[in-house]
Order: C-alpha cells, then structure tokens, then sequence
C-alpha cells in the first residue's frame, strides 16, 4: 500500500485547522449560494475567486475545491425541490428527484444523494491517489510539441463535447485563444493588442474573464429571464433514507462511482455526460423501467454518485497535466496561475502537500458535505424562497467590488462589465462560455509551446508526426474535427441501405441513436 | 438572421486581428515572430465564421430579443454609471441608487422594500469591505 503513503501525510495539510475552517466555509458558502436562484456553480466560484486571492496556495484551493461541491449538491437540492437544475450535471436528477419531492420523499431524494455523492467522491479519490502520480509520472517525458498537441486537442474536445453547438463553440474557444494573446509577447517584448493601454500590457486577467463572463454575464441575462414564481415544499421529513432505500440504491451507486470516475477524466463535461450514462443504465438494467421519472431511487442515486465521481477524477488531468477538463476546472486552473503554481507533471514531486492536499480536501469536503446537508436541508429550503430580483443586484455588486479588492483598480471593473455584456451576448446568440474561458487559460502554455515546437522542428510543422505521443494526439485531433462529417455521411448512406434492407438495420440505428444521446 | 450577423461579427473581429497580426510581424515558421500565432488563430476564426455564415440556417438556438431585453440593456447601464461615479464620489451613493433603482425598477420590488433593502445592502457592503476587510474602496464616510 505505498502509494497510500503520501495520501496519508495530505492529511495532515488538510487537517491543519486553518485548511479545515476554509474547507468548512467553502461548503458553506457553495452549497448556500449553489441554492439561491441564479447562479450554477460556475458562477459561484468565479464570484467568489477573489476571496482565494490573499490566501495560501494550498488553501486557497482547499476552499475553492468546497465552493464547487458545496454548489453541486446545492444544485442538486434545487432539481430535487423545485426542479431546477443549477448546472448540466444534475439535469437527470429532476426527473425521479423531483417526481420523489411531489410525492413526498423529497427527504429521501436529497439524503440518498448525498450519501451517493460521498460513495462517488471517495471511492473517485481512491482512484485518483492511484493513477494520477502514474499520469504524472508518464507526463515527465513530454516536451512541448507533445503539450502543443495535447492542449489544442483538449480545447477541441472541450468545445466539441460541450453543451452548446459544436461549431459555435469552436469559435468561441478561438476567441478566447486570441484573448490570451493580448499583453506583451512573451517571446519577443512586443505588445500585442493592448491598443497603448498600460493597463492591458500584463494581459487581460484571468479573473476578469472569469468574473465577467460566467458571474455578471450570468447575472444580467437572469434580469431578462422572468422566472414563475415557485412553490417551494413547507418541510422536508425523513432525510435519512430507510435501509431498504439504501439498499435499492447500492448498485445504483457502485456502477455510478465507476462509471463516473472513468468518464470524468476525459475533457469536456464529463459530470454531465456521465449522470446523464448512468441514468440510462440504471434505466435499462432495472427489471421494471416504468418506475423511472416517477420517483426511482436508482434514478437519483446512479447519476448523483456518477457526477460526484467525474467531479472528483476531473482533478487528474489538471492536477498532472495542467489541463483542465471543463470550465470549472479552468477556473482552477486560472487561480493556480494567480497563486504562482503552474499545476503539470512536476506538482506531484515539486509540491506533494498541494498536491495530496487538494485531494485530501475533497474527501474531507465530502465528509462535511454529508454531515451538513443532511441536518440543514431544513434551512436551505427556507433559502430557496428569497427571491431571485433581490439578489441580482447584490450579487453584481459583489462582483464589482470583488474584482475591485484585487488590485484596486477601476479598469478591471470595466474589464468585468465588457465580458458580461460578452457572456450576455453569447448566451443570446448561442455561443457556450465554457470553451472561451478555458481556450483562455490554456492559450499561454499553447502557444509557447507551439512556438517551441516550430523552432525544434525548424519550421517544419510535419515534425509533429514525428514523435509517437504528439503524432496520436494530432491524429486523434483530426478524428474528432471531422468526426461530425464523417458520422453524417455514414447515416446517410445507412439511409440508403436501410431502404434496401428494411427492419433487420432498423434495432440497430436504435440503439446506436441512443448511444449518441 | 442572428446567425449571420453573428458570423459578419466573428468575420470582423478575424479580420481585424489579421491586419492587427500583420502589423506586428510574423516572422518565419522557424522563427516566429510576434504576429503568427494570432494571424494563425485569426485564419482559423474567419473560415470557421465563413462556415457558421453557411450554416446559419439550420441552427435554431438563438434566442430573440424581446422587451425585456431593455431591461438588461438599463441594468447594464447602471453599472457602468456605477464604475465611473466609484472614484468620483465614492461607493456609497451609486451602490444605494443602483441597488434602489434596480430592485424599484428591474426587479419590481415595492417602494417600501426598494428602500429598506437598498439601504440595508449598502450598510451591510460599507460593513464588509470599508470596516472588516480594510479595502481601499473610494468612499465618502
């Protein structure tokens, strides 16, 4: 059991008092404002990224790590009760959660969630005390052609497995590369962009983006979204679910934890993809699928442990690889940057307390996740009824004084104010923030290490085929640009076949169509 | 229609940083200058606008502006005036007309909740930043 060593001393960061106290007011805060109407928890951290900006590193992540479970499982009680799911990943859980709240087992709803989200998470960050120093360890070797073509297949990935339309959020993960470009070229001294604004030579801050794109942008679409004013359920009974509750739900959990963990790794949503996965198996594997969407345990049990799961493996590639695996992540990332820790294949052997801290926290988190969700929902229902118009305005104040209190300048105010607009604008015409802020984050380490990379090959971009690591990834690159094409120009001619030979193809479209979904 | 002046949107903004790339030198593939990564980004932002320009029909998930848009526009127009009273006259004053205004006005709260919270916030947010955190945040008292 030695790789347990080092997971063993983490501890002993995260159980500093001070580590505790923030990992304890991180799910505090997330799971408070993951309640309150309005704001997923995305947008919860990137509000709150400047209360992580005086601290250590270590806890500073410590907190931001509770913020982002704390407003999961907020999101989580919000689908259950009201049914509003506060981000993509607890989607599926509207369908039995909710159906359970109506019948009056919204108790046990949100009790077998959290236990499925501690499940999820442990066993998740078993997992990764694992595999993430074997990724690492592997990573060493890389140079920068094999990050050139690891980061640009992330972005795509990203973009392309996300919510939003896949072209469109192409374009938005380019822009947000060319957003990174402005400031003072690294390379050469040369200020690119910055129009002769002094404040711009430092390049545009990442908190800035953050705040504005997914905090105020989020904020002033809401004032133009008239909710329906929603019935909140007096009280919540019953959150310890009955033994055979539990037990119905167990499978349910097992098969999500694994299924989370795996899917999670990879780039672009995977807490969505793998609650929405789960949800079907469990669908498919029951003896009696009818009872899903009207109240299943399994149906809130599976996806929750899965989300957690995926939540929790999703550190792997930026802890090793310094590469984030979804917005959230990004955001991160970006406050890793600001601390002076560059999160690669190095943090494992360079920085082993951040690194098992981090870690260590979320199962700490979790722990406390369960201990508080459980006696508090009482309260958290009561939240739930402040409305939504009276906290639009104070959460955009927060946000500007907030952005304000790091550096004290008005300029990163305005800076705030012109991505809101932009994150407004791009909800209106469509266009997914996620890809733009995190192409942002990644477009500094993409470029110098393709400018790297041009000179080691002495300009002769063929040189990436060269190497066997950067050459799968630029294939696998391409296989996912065109993969959209080629998948139609398949169905098509399947089209064509099926016409041919009727119902014998006919199952299998099915079950391919479903696969997709 | 949104898609295409979306797409001429996207379309500009490649353009312009190509010429703004342009300007800044691209060097040579072994020697890259300062210009070539964006010029590069900026090609790959004007075929994919060309392509969204092409598709523009087919893709339906773009929500239209309707009156309530203005309200984001008036919303959006208060913080601004916020950020430029800020270092003139100090938070106070634009916080409590902006909280007041918008919960009146965007929110639709009555008068008497209108200035109770206003006032309250403002309190709460002098409390926080100016006495507790110690943030050199231009105010008045």
């Amino acid at each position: 059991m030695d790789f347990l060593d080092p997971m063993i001393n983490g501890f002993g960061v995260v159980l500093q008092p001070v580590n505790l106290l923030y990992c304890f007011i991180g799910v505090a805060i997330g799971m408070l404002i993951g309640v309150l109407p309005g704001l997923g928890p995305t947008a919860t951290i990137a509000i709150l990224l400047p209360l992580s900006y005086g601290m250590e590193p270590v806890t500073a992540i410590i907190m931001l790590a509770g913020i982002y479970y704390g407003a999961q499982y907020g999101g989580t009680i919000t689908s259950v009760l009201l049914r509003l799911p506060g981000e993509a990943s607890s989607v599926v859980t509207v369908f039995d959660g909710y159906a359970l709240a109506k019948q009056g087992r919204a108790g046990t709803a949100l009790g077998i969630a959290a236990i499925g989200s501690f499940i999820g998470g442990t066993l998740a960050i078993f997992g990764l005390a694992l595999f993430a120093p074997i990724v690492a360890r592997y990573a060493l070797d890389f140079g920068p052609p094999e990050y050139a073509a690891m980061t640009v297949l992330g972005v795509l990935l990203v973009a392309t497995v996300g919510n939003g339309h896949k072209l469109k959020s192409v374009i938005a993960a380019t822009v947000g590369l060319l957003l990174a470009t402005v400031g003072r070229d690294i390379f050469t001294g040369a200020p690119r962009f910055t129009f002769g604004n002094l404040a711009l030579m430092e390049g545009i801050g990442f908190i800035a983006i953050a705040m504005g794109v997914f905090g105020l942008g989020e904020i002033i679409y809401n004032i133009e979204q008239r909710h329906q004013r929603v019935s909140v359920p007096a009280k919540v009974a019953n959150v310890w679910p009955s033994g055979k509750d539990l037990k119905q739900a167990s499978g349910a959990m097992g098969r999500g934890s694994v299924l989370g963990f795996a899917l999670g790794v990879l780039p672009g949503g995977g807490a969505t993809l793998s609650s929405m996965v789960s949800y079907s198996i469990e669908k498919r594997r029951a003896k009696n699928p009818e009872r899903f969407g009207r109240g299943a345990i399994e149906g809130v049990a599976g996806p929750e442990t899965a989300n957690n799961a995926a939540a929790t493996s999703s550190f792997i590639p930026l802890l090793t690889l310094g590469i984030p695996a979804n917005a959230t992540m990004a955001i991160m990332l970006g406050a890793l940057l600001i601390q002076g820790i560059t999160p690669g294949p190095q943090l494992v052997s360079e920085h082993p307390d951040l690194f098992w801290g981090v870690i260590n926290s979320m199962f700490i988190g979790n722990i406390l996740l369960l201990i508080m969700s459980i006696p508090l929902v009482g309260i958290f229902v009561k939240i739930l009824r402040v409305r939504e118009g009276i906290l639009a305005p104070i959460t955009a104040l927060i946000t500007l004084l907030g952005v304000y209190t790091i550096s004290n300048s008005i300029f990163d105010m305005v800076l705030v104010i012109v991505f809101g607009v932009l994150g407004y604008l791009m909800k209106k015409f469509g266009f997914d923030a996620g890809p733009l802020v995190l192409a942002f984050v990644l477009g500094g380490l993409l470029e110098s290490s393709v400018r790297q990379s041009m000179r080691i090959f002495d300009g002769d971009a063929t040189g990436f085929l060269t190497r066997p690591i950067s050459a799968t990834l630029i294939v696998m690159f391409f296989i996912v640009a065109l993969l959209p094409a080629i998948q139609k120009l398949w169905k098509r001619r399947r089209l064509q076949l099926s016409k041919k030979t009727e119902p014998a193809t006919d199952e299998k479209t099915k079950v391919e169509s479903t696969k997709i979904d | 229609m949104a898609n295409v002046s979306s797409a001429v949107l996207v379309g500009a903004i490649g353009l312009s940083c190509m010429a703004g790339a342009l300007a800044l030198g691209l060097g040579t593939p072994s020697e890259p200058g300062s210009g070539m990564w964006p010029f590069i980004l900026s090609v790959v932002l004007i075929s994919l606008s060309v392509a969204l320009a092409l598709l523009a029909r087919r893709i339906t998930d773009v929500e239209k502006f309707s009156g309530a848009s203005w309200a984001v526009l008036a919303g959006t127009a208060g913080l601004v005036a916020f950020v430029f009273l800020l270092p003139v006259i100090g938070f106070e004053i634009p916080s409590l007309v902006l909280t007041f205004a918008w919960l009146r006005f965007l929110s639709k709260e009555t008068w008497r909740m209108s200035s109770l919270l206003s006032v309250s916030i403002v309190a709460a947010f002098y409390a926080i930043f100016v006495l507790l955190l110690g943030v050199p945040l231009p105010h008045l008292f």
